[in-house]
């Protein structure tokens, strides 16, 4: 793996993700050095296991579903095209929602969106509902991902009229299910650019 | 605690030397001659008395004060407290010449301080404030430390300098008083800060350093105190060592302390199950016990307080029963609130007090002026590092908010009070120094602060209201957080929130926290319990601004039941859309109703036909009936408990009976008198019409539709005559009527006949409506009136067991009247 470690990322390829995720050359080398040591295969790309043999990822309520935030194309894709790689770069654009945004980011133009916007943020959770990728977040959806956080003490019952009233709250056009805009609507007051971030070191 | 509290007011008027007071007391010296009736004894209680009349005193001062809103608005309370502190001094010394009145350390450490301690311990926000622990430790411990020897070495500075004329105070002295006037004060920062509402990143961090802060100013005080009676000359670097270690041991061992009356108070809660009158008085007692065993062990004991409060309050509020929650509540906000007026007015008597005010000019403006700058450079230097290490960094005028936001206050004083006249010739320059930087800091920082917070455009406090949505997806974003800390191989702080919160779910909660408890503490489940509650009560008030909602004897039960109703709407009836399920209570019992064909009774009888239904046990109705009916005179009359403080409902259930009886009464006579009425003619009644009609003319508001949208419930208005309003069927035959309005025993039975297949209203319910002359009841109601209790508990049972259609149906064969004509209004129930 030290040999792997050692193999350094080519200068323009750090540009690229640079200019792409806004991670700065530290960050990424730093980055790049955890990527190559969970790489188990060697070939320079993370797969689905390389991912679930983190340990800590099998004690969170939400591991799966976090990593599946990272094979950009979805559950469901990927179960067909088998696709389940991921590159560095795909890595660190994953990575880079939860880099804090920055003073000097506060005023970009809207059309580059950075990926740690706060759209994007919200999009990034959003999906981590959203299984089926159909922009909408169903009573099926919200009931597996409750499944998942809430404790064994809570009957399927009471889980079900909470789903329900989650649904009933959010949603504004009657179709009983949220929809993303109706998400980022309920989130308008919280402080997801700090609640989606994380302190990367440098 | 109120025996707490007398003994607390009975030692703070000891420590007032009474006996000062030229009160006329009648003497007992003088050997009696004869049988005295009535005798004048104030010296039994002087004291008590005192203490009363001054609690009561200070309390009123805070009742004129919050009487002048436009005064509060500019000024803070507790300026205005001092203020009045200062009249009240002065009137004594008009009275006396001498002050009798002051805060001693004693009352204040021991029984005034403890409470609100206590309090924001209890009350913290744990999130936030562990969150922020960092910075919070970092400012408490440092900032102390720099406070204290920055304003000690300059004023010795400058005393070299000359600038104080001639003052006997040493190098050390000057450092024993830095460090008395270091700490910011607890009191008087959430005495101010809670009425600017600044954003609450802010305040956790003034707040929560201005608690821990403790720890450091008692060590600091008691080392440098120490070295004041060693002397200069054997001061060596063993001692200073030893000082750096009593920093730790009394800041943390005062912290362990605290922990272990936490989990024993946690603990302790578990099993107070049976004693429920007395369970929030332990909080209390525990309370004060943590922090008097701290002062036992000579550890910090505010420290010890905070982190009783801060651990046990999650396990308490999910141990102890809701009311008890709320006792706790209440009972901590009145002794925190009544304890920091009372300091703040004392703070304003002990100023006119001719013996402490040693004028110095350069000592007094040169310390303000230290207290003042030293502070801002302290915190903008610490905050300048910690932003670096910081996810959001704190901005520029937060930091001159927090700098400003450092009131000195009673703990300095306190301690000022402390000090020993025979090693410090100049202790009352310190006390009168003191003071007039607490007054500095609380009246002129507090009453600009407000302005400044404006001026600057602080970020304030924003209004939330929790949503379920929100809720989860916070938690998904703490989960996500922690998985990506994980997958980018860092550890931080979610790391270790991560681990904590996995070793409290394994460890702690078990242990801690009543199995029973655990669901509840969810707090997915926690925030749907609270918005389920939220809609009760605005049910219920909605219900009783328009004046029937008598049916709904207590929250909970039309929470249970709504829960349960929602969970069965979705199972039998899972192609509605959601948003109908849950949107007002009224709709699902009016749902309720018609599904299951139970006319309207009290709501704790659907829920327990509800529950029968389901075990098909006849037994819990026939326990609801017990419970339920009115009990007879003998059995109710029965005196005062203490143990026991529901409300005694016999009262209203005197007047229910009687207007019942009234009601149908009438009922009975006009029907007689009117004949059969066709009950299409109650049918024609539309809904509009009947909205026009109720009689001020307020819309209903929610006019839900379940089935295909024909069903319509509303509250009667203040017209409870009939205590029923129905909802008129257009389309399916069914009559579906509002929960009785009015009606408190399910018992009572006036739509004991099942009516799902009423194809007319019964006329009792028209009574309300203009025209209800032309209805009546059917002639079978005239002829059958139940008017014997035997038969009356004949139709009880026979109703109590419609909990399926099946067995109405069984039930609607047994009746020997055919089921469209409408039951007659019942006798009074009370006859029951």
């Amino acid at each position: 793996m030290g040999s792997r470690a050692s193999r350094l990322l080519r200068e323009e390829e750090i540009e690229e993700i640079k200019k792409e995720t806004g991670f700065s050359h530290s960050q990424i080398t730093r980055l790049y050095s955890r990527f190559t040591s969970l790489d188990k295969g060697e070939n320079g790309t993370l797969s689905r296991e390389d991912f679930q043999r983190i340990p800590e990822l099998a004690i969170n309520p939400l591991g799966d579903r976090i990593i599946n935030a990272f094979f950009p194309e979805g559950y469901f894709v990927l179960v067909i095209f088998r696709e389940d790689q991921v590159n560095f770069r795909g890595f660190m654009r994953t990575l880079a929602h939860f880099r804090p945004i920055e003073d000097n980011e506060k005023n970009k133009n809207p059309a580059t969106e950075p990926l740690n916007s706060r759209t994007n943020k919200l999009l990034f959770a959003f999906r981590l509902y959203d299984l089926d990728r159909d922009d909408k977040i169903s009573r099926d959806e919200l009931l597996q991902v409750l499944r998942m956080m809430v404790g064994v003490n809570i009957s399927d019952e009471q889980l079900g009229s909470i789903a329900d009233r989650t649904i009933q709250e959010a949603d504004t056009n009657g179709d009983s299910c949220i929809s993303f805009n109706e998400f980022i609507k309920v989130l308008e007051k919280v402080d997801v650019e700090q609640k989606m971030s994380i302190r990367f070191l440098h | 605690m109120a025996t707490l509290w007398r003994f607390t007011l009975f030692l703070c008027m000891l420590l007032m030397a009474c006996e000062g007071l030229s009160l006329a007391s009648g003497h007992g010296g003088a050997p009696i001659t004869t049988l005295p009736i009535v005798t004048w004894k104030w010296d039994h209680i002087s004291v008590q008395y005192l203490v009363a009349l001054w609690v009561l005193v200070c309390w009123l001062c805070k009742l004129l004060i919050e009487a002048n809103h436009n005064v509060t608005n500019y000024i803070p309370e507790s300026a205005l407290l001092i203020c009045s502190g200062f009249i009240l001094g002065g009137m004594i010394w008009g009275a006396d010449k001498v002050q009798t009145f002051s805060l001693s350390p004693t009352v204040f450490f021991y029984f005034l301080l403890p409470q609100i301690i206590l309090d924001s311990g209890y009350h913290m926000p744990n999130k936030l404030f562990f969150t922020n622990l960092g910075a919070i430790l970092i400012h408490a411990v440092i900032g102390t430390c720099w406070n204290a020897a920055s304003l000690g070495l300059s004023l010795w500075g400058c005393h070299m300098g000359g600038a104080m004329g001639d003052l006997d105070i040493g190098l050390l002295q000057y450092l024993l008083f830095g460090s008395l006037m270091a700490a910011v004060d607890p009191v008087a920062v959430l005495a101010v800060f809670d009425q600017v509402h600044v954003n609450e990143v802010l305040f956790i961090i003034v707040f929560g350093e201005s608690l821990l802060n403790d720890g450091v100013t008692v060590v600091l005080f008691n080392v440098f105190d120490a070295f004041v009676s060693l002397g200069g000359g054997r001061i060596n670097a063993a001692e200073i060592i030893k000082g750096i270690v009593s920093f730790f041991v009394v800041a943390f061992g005062g912290s362990l302390v605290g922990i272990a009356f936490g989990i024993l108070i946690s603990l302790l809660t578990r099993c107070t199950k049976n004693i429920q009158i007395i369970e929030p008085g332990f909080i209390f007692v525990m309370g004060y016990l943590s922090y008097l065993t701290a002062e036992m062990l000579s550890l910090s004991a505010i420290l010890s307080t905070t982190f009783c409060g801060v651990l046990c309050q999650k396990y308490v509020r999910a141990n102890m029963d809701e009311s008890s929650v709320q006792t706790v509540k209440y009972a901590m906000k009145v002794f925190a609130n009544g304890s920091e007026t009372i300091i703040f007015v004392f703070l304003g008597i002990s100023a006119i007090d001719k013996v402490i005010w040693v004028w110095n000019t350069g000592f007094i403006l040169l310390t303000v002026f230290f207290v003042f700058v030293y502070r801002f450079i302290g915190v903008f230097f610490l905050q300048w590092i910690l932003n670096r290490y910081r996810l959001v960094p704190v901005e520029l005028i937060d930091m001159v908010i927090m700098s400003y936001g450092g009131l000195r206050g009673a703990v300095a004083y306190g301690l000022a009070v402390l000090l020993d006249e025979k090693k410090i010739k100049e202790k009352n320059l310190m006390i009168c120094t003191t003071l007039i930087v607490v007054y500095f800091t609380v009246i002129l920082q507090g009453i600009t602060m407000k302005p400044l917070v404006m001026w600057l455009k602080v970020k304030r406090a924003a209004v939330t209201e929790v949503s379920l949505l929100e809720k989860i997806t916070n938690k998904m974003f703490n989960h996500t957080l922690v998985a990506i800390e994980d997958i980018s191989g860092q550890i931080g702080d979610n790391y270790f929130r991560g681990k904590w919160r996995h070793f409290e779910e394994k460890w702690m909660t078990p242990f801690l926290m009543k199995p029973s408890a655990r669901k509840k503490q969810d707090d997915v489940f926690d925030v749907f319990h609270q918005l389920n509650l939220k809609d009760a009560m605005e049910y219920v008030t909605e219900g009783e601004r328009r004046g029937s909602l008598e049916f709904v004897r207590n929250d909970s039960a039309i929470l249970d039941f709504k829960k349960k109703l929602e969970s069965e709407y979705t199972e039998v009836m899972p192609d509605i859309p959601p948003y109908m399920i849950n949107d007002h209570v009224s709709d699902m019992i009016g749902f309720l109703c018609s599904r299951d064909h139970i006319p309207s009774v009290s709501l704790e009888m659907h829920e327990q036909t509800m529950k029968a239904m389901r075990g098909a046990e006849a037994v819990d109705v026939h326990h609801l009936l017990d419970q339920h009916l009115y009990k007879s005179r003998k059995q109710y009359r029965h005196g005062f408990s203490r143990s026991d403080f529901k409300i005694n409902r016999d009262e209203k259930e005197v007047q229910e009976i009687f207007q019942r009886t009234m009601r149908n009464r009438l009922e009975s006579f006009k029907s007689a008198k009117m004949g059969v009425s066709p009950p299409k003619t109650i049918v024609k009644y539309s809904k509009k019409e009947q909205q026009e009609k109720t009689p001020n003319g307020k819309s209903v508001s929610k006019t839900k539709l379940c089935h295909s949208g024909d069903e319509d419930f509303e509250f009667s208005e203040g017209d409870s005559a009939s205590g029923y309003d129905s909802s008129y069927p257009s389309f399916s035959m069914r009559a579906t009527y509002r929960p009785g309005g009015g009606i408190e025993n399910p018992a009572f039975v006036p739509d004991l006949y099942p009516t799902d297949l009423l194809q007319e209203i019964p006329p009792w319910l028209a009574e309300s409506e203009p025209d209800s002359s032309m209805v009546a009841p059917s002639l079978r109601a005239q002829a059958n009136l139940p008017n014997s209790p035997m038969e009356m508990r004949r139709l009880g049972l026979l109703r109590a067991s419609t909990r399926s259609t099946d067995t109405k149906q069984m039930n609607n064969d047994q009746l020997p009247p055919p089921p469209t004509s409408p039951p007659p209004p019942p006798p009074p129930s009370g006859q029951m």
